[in-house]
């Protein structure tokens, strides 16, 4: 009892002052581990890969990870909260199919389309929140039947997958920034001097930090931002700290509504079709869970960052794309992923090893 | 006494002692207690009932001593060794669980069964024969507990326990939900089961109820066993210096001269469910008044109901003259009400334990540190580094979690956070409760630092010496309403306790002053 004591009055007077950074580490443990945990699953898939370290690689991979990345980033903000959002995947297909009819023809219907996609998933999240917050349902319990809507929606949409969603788009937005220039014929093509160290750049990676940087980093020094992480936290101290309760959590799953909606519309462009499935749907959501555990965000609320979301995103994308390099029977994937997804959603768990009060694990 | 040699004792405490992260909850406490008797624990707030209660009932282990029930020593892991032994404890807070029924309810722990399922018609009917012999035959034994009113449950927590065929029932504050006319079916039932040899440990604060029924006697004090006697032994009187004894004087700043005082808060006939009827104060710019009384007379229901937390509060409340009736906390904080709240729980209510010490002080004032939309990290920086240093906040960085701080720094957060937001009026709910001295008296200092700059202070304590030391007046709740005013010198332990107790001590000025 003594010894403890004193080993806490020692730290509080004497700890030395380290630097930021490693105070940044001892603080967001989880966060670094999603950092450094992709950083070697992906050096290690590149070098078993037959072209690794090429930016078509780099590339390919980005393409295939930029929807889960915005499903997930919908995740974490409902996450935060201390809720679940079960209606990411079906939001996500709902805003797939809106894209497929609107975003083609001339260029303002193709930014009109894309802009009435993006308000139709944010208009999708704030119902959710309108249910969550006025309703006073749970949750998880409001999106599970909200997702049945949307795929409802989706399916009257396009009963089967169709759709032919602008071409160009799609080459542009799925392909290195020089190819980006050249559809539209910006930068002599693409082949200005001054553009040709990042002209490799993968451009849904960049449409990715460009909508993060423009949404969630603004949002984190906002009030309401703060809030978010307050009520997942402790929803009593906040409440009786006089914090925007209602106000945050209507935010929250708007945007997390709207943050689908840049995945099904990304989707769109990608395939270039639009189509109501129902088991992606579930995947997709099943996935954002994974990817927020493995980016560090506790599922408790309270601690992660839209950015982590991201990392956990890429790191279960990663592990997938080595069932490519080291051959492993197609049969054999979907039981290894659901092993994969289990293990993650598990690690959420990790903290009851350390609670030393069995009362708390009731809490 | 020629009582004590009749029955040898049925539960008998030895050396028992126990330590809460090395504080003292009950220490060397030898007591007896027989059947066929009615005992009661009288003791302040904190004097150790409760712990003396929970280590008998099996709740917790003590860390020295012995507890023997018929002579034989045992050791409770959980609740059910006790009450294999025949210890049944009648909880303050309900056991029940309101959604099941209350034949349910009564035989939750063994139902009656039928090859080996229970059988719903034997566990009614044996409710039935419970509830009767409590005289409660208004309670259907079908209806679902979440119905029945306060009063009403606890009865048929009453009959759970005697249907548990108690030796020895424990009745902790058991009265203080009913209703006077159960009270006095109580009486008659507890008399029968004394008839019938059982013996019963009695904790109530109403003094009026342990001279009826109770024949002997325990006064606890500061988690020592003070002394033991028959019924009539003692007057009212000298059993509340009993209770108070001598206490560990506190450092107190020096008070103000008194002096006529702007009123700031005026509070006229609140009136909330049960648990306020009608309170009316006065709170003066720059005064520190002290709320005093036992546990649960409505303290902190009305500090809630000036913060608008409660809903359906009646009565007006006004500040500086304009009507405030806030309708969350963040009305009462903000625009002219200005109120801050020092909340009871500081895990729950006052902290998000997993934040940063800066994100914790900060939360309740982030409008002091916004530029247009955004929340200016270099306002936010300066305005954390005057808290912390206006408060001796010991935290290595503002960025630590706030979990990581002692307790003592754990409440000048929160207090900080409150002060940050430039209150006029502080509502403060039992701050010192669980931290050291020396904070303690940080605390003291700050607030009539505090009063001395305008501010007005309403002070929720549980300890009587604070109220005496620091603050102007004392007003004493007893169920709901304030019947005593004591201001200045006239605040004294023994008129505190007794105006707590709700009996006419013969010195005790202002009697129902503020009814």
């Amino acid at each position: 009892m003594s010894a403890i004591t004193q080993g806490s009055s020692v730290s509080e007077a004497t700890a030395p002052r380290s630097s930021a950074i490693l105070i940044s580490i001892k603080q967001n443990r989880g966060f670094y581990g999603a950092i450094v945990l992709l950083v070697l699953l992906y050096l290690v898939y590149n070098l078993l890969h037959p072209r690794g370290f090429t930016a078509n690689v780099l590339i390919a991979n980005a393409n295939e990870s930029a929807v889960l990345c915005f499903v997930a980033i919908a995740q974490a903000l409902a996450v935060v909260t201390g809720g679940l959002d079960l209606s990411v995947g079906a939001v996500m297909t709902l805003t797939n199919t809106i894209a497929s009819w609107l975003v083609r023809g001339e260029p303002w219907q193709i930014i009109l389309g894309c802009l009435v996609t993006l308000a139709s998933g944010t208009a999708f999240g704030f119902v959710n929140g309108l249910i969550i917050v006025y309703g006073r349902l749970q949750p998880i319990i409001a999106t599970l039947a909200s997702g049945a809507v949307a795929m409802g929606l989706a399916l009257l949409l396009r009963p089967t997958p169709g759709g032919d969603v602008d071409g160009d788009l799609g080459w542009a937005a799925t392909n290195s920034l020089r190819d980006l220039f050249e559809t539209y014929g910006l930068f002599d093509d693409g082949e200005a001097p001054w553009l040709q160290p990042i002209a490799w750049f993968p451009v849904p990676l960049l449409i990715i930090i460009v909508v993060v940087g423009m949404v969630w980093i603004p949002l984190r020094r906002t009030v309401t931002g703060r809030t978010l992480y307050a009520i997942g936290s402790s929803e009593g101290a906040a409440y009786m700290s006089g914090l925007p309760i209602d106000r945050a959590r209507l935010l929250a799953f708007t945007l997390a509504g709207f943050f689908a909606g840049c995945g099904g519309l990304y989707l769109a462009i990608q395939t270039g079709v639009g189509n109501a499935d129902i088991s992606q749907a579930g995947v997709y959501t099943l996935n954002s869970i994974a990817a927020v555990v493995l980016g560090g965000i506790s599922l408790l609320g309270g601690i992660g960052s839209a950015v982590g979301a991201i990392f956990g995103a890429m790191i279960l994308r990663v592990i997938s794309f080595y069932f490519r390099v080291l051959s492993i029977d197609p049969l054999m994937q979907t039981l290894v992923e659901g092993v994969v997804l289990l293990a993650a959603v598990s690690l959420g768990t990790l903290r009851i090893l350390r609670v030393k009060n069995r009362l708390e694990l009731f809490r | 006494m020629a009582l004590e040699q009749q029955t040898p004792p049925f539960v008998e405490l030895r050396g028992v002692s126990k330590f809460y992260s090395g504080v003292r909850a009950l220490e060397g406490v030898d007591l007896s207690c027989r059947q066929g008797s009615i005992h009661a624990i009288l003791g302040e707030n904190g004097a150790g009932k409760s712990t003396l209660i929970k280590i008998m009932s099996g709740v917790v282990r003590p860390d020295t001593g012995t507890v023997s029930v018929a002579g034989v020593q045992h050791q409770f892991n959980k609740p059910a060794d006790a009450v294999r032994t025949g210890i049944v404890s009648v909880y303050q807070e309900l056991s029940l669980i309101p959604d099941l029924t209350v034949a349910e309810n009564i035989s939750i722990s063994d139902p009656p069964r039928r090859f080996g399922l229970i059988d719903s018609r034997a566990q009614t009917r044996r409710a039935e024969a419970l509830l009767a012999r409590i005289h409660c035959e208004d309670v259907d034994p079908r209806a679902v507990v979440r119905d029945l009113s306060l009063s009403r449950r606890q009865m048929v927590e009453i009959a759970k326990a005697i249907g548990k065929a108690p030796e020895l029932l424990i009745l902790d504050e058991a009265t203080s939900a009913l209703t006077s006319r159960d009270v006095e079916t109580i009486y008659r039932v507890l008399d029968q089961l004394r008839q019938d040899g059982v013996g019963m440990l009695f904790i109530s604060h109403r003094m009026h109820e342990v001279e009826a029924l109770c024949d002997t006697l325990s006064v606890f004090r500061n988690g020592r066993h003070i002394e033991t006697f028959a019924k009539g032994a003692h007057g009212q009187d000298e059993i509340v210096k009993l209770m108070i004894g001598r206490d560990i004087v506190h450092q107190f700043p020096p008070p103000p001269v008194p002096q006529e005082r702007k009123p700031h808060l005026v509070v006229e006939g609140l009136r909330w469910e049960d648990r306020l009827h009608g309170v009316s104060l006065t709170v003066g710019k720059g005064e520190i008044v002290g709320l005093g009384g036992l546990d649960g007379q409505g303290q902190k229901e009305f500090l809630l109901a000036l913060f608008g937390v409660l809903r359906g509060v009646s009565g007006t409340v006004s500040i500086e003259g304009r009507a405030a009736s806030p309708s969350s906390p963040a009305d009462a904080k903000g625009g002219a009400n200005r109120i801050a709240l020092v909340p009871e729980d500081r895990k729950t209510e006052g902290l998000m334990l997993p934040m940063s010490v800066a994100d914790n002080l900060l939360s309740a004032a982030y409008d002091k540190v916004l530029r247009g939309p955004f929340i200016d990290p270099e306002k936010s920086r300066r305005a954390v580094a005057d808290a912390i240093a206006k408060l001796q906040i010991k935290v290595a960085r503002p960025d630590d979690a706030v979990a990581t701080l002692s307790g003592g720094n754990q409440q000048k957060v929160v207090i900080a956070k409150w002060l940050m937001t430039d209150p006029g009026l502080v509502l403060l709910n039992d701050p010192t409760r669980g931290i050291d001295v020396g904070t303690k008296q940080e605390i003291y200092q700050l607030m009539r630092n505090l009063a001395d700059q305008g501010t007005a202070i309403l002070f929720y304590s549980t300890d009587y010496a604070e109220l005496i030391g620091l603050c102007d007046r004392v007003l004493v709740m007893y169920d709901g309403r304030i019947v005593t005013e004591l201001a200045g010198d006239e605040a004294t332990e023994e008129r505190l306790v007794a105006a707590a107790l709700n009996i006419r001590s013969t010195d005790t000025p202002r009697e129902g002053a503020r009814q």
